[in-house]
């Protein structure tokens, strides 16, 4: 899973079946001192996250499908938790 | 997923049966601010997008499960067209 911080919403209403009442969010990755990296991405969102909010993100099809509970659903990533806070010693990480 | 231009569509005839009948686009992946990001890919239309649409695409094995029970041999699959979207 990754770390990310909300930026924005997506509105689509034509879309895939399973997507039916998803919230869509985007997501930009950020590293461990809250800098940008990586594309920003579109979740599923399983936890009611608001924009800006730090997140934790499932980067795989089949939980994301469970978030949005529906098998088979053609999604690869979704919002699993809001973080409150990360505490890392700084002198293990590079 | 991610955003993506549908800027084309790729048309063969010689290919996989299970690809028959699948309207293959190709996509530029964008970022949020609209600017196009990375390489361009083809992906399967599970959405009925058409070019010059902005779509929103999965990647993986995922991106086949629209047209199940036909096992669609694809890695990338459009699933919403994007009516608009918000950044703070």
């Amino acid at each position: 899973m990754i770390i990310g911080r909300v930026i924005g919403t997506v509105v689509s209403t034509h879309k895939h079946a399973k997507f039916e009442g998803a919230k869509l969010l985007l997501v930009q990755p950020v590293t461990l001192d809250d800098q940008p990296k990586g594309p920003a991405l579109l979740a599923v969102d399983g936890v009611g996250a608001g924009i800006y909010e730090k997140v934790l993100l499932v980067i795989e099809g089949r939980a994301a499908a469970e978030i949005l509970g529906r098998k088979g659903a053609p999604v690869d990533a979704a919002i699993v938790g809001i973080i409150d806070a990360i505490d890392v010693d700084p002198a293990l990480v590079a | 997923m991610q955003l993506a231009r549908v800027v084309g569509n790729v048309v063969t005839t010689r290919k996989d049966e299970n690809l028959a009948a699948v309207t293959l686009l190709i996509l530029q992946p964008i970022a949020p601010d609209g600017t196009d990001m990375g390489r361009t890919l083809v992906a399967v239309d599970a959405a009925g997008a058409g070019v010059g649409e902005r779509v929103f695409f999965v990647r993986g094995k995922e991106a086949s499960f629209p047209f199940h029970p036909v096992e669609v041999p694809t890695d990338a699959g459009v699933v919403g067209i994007v009516d608009h979207w918000s950044l703070t």
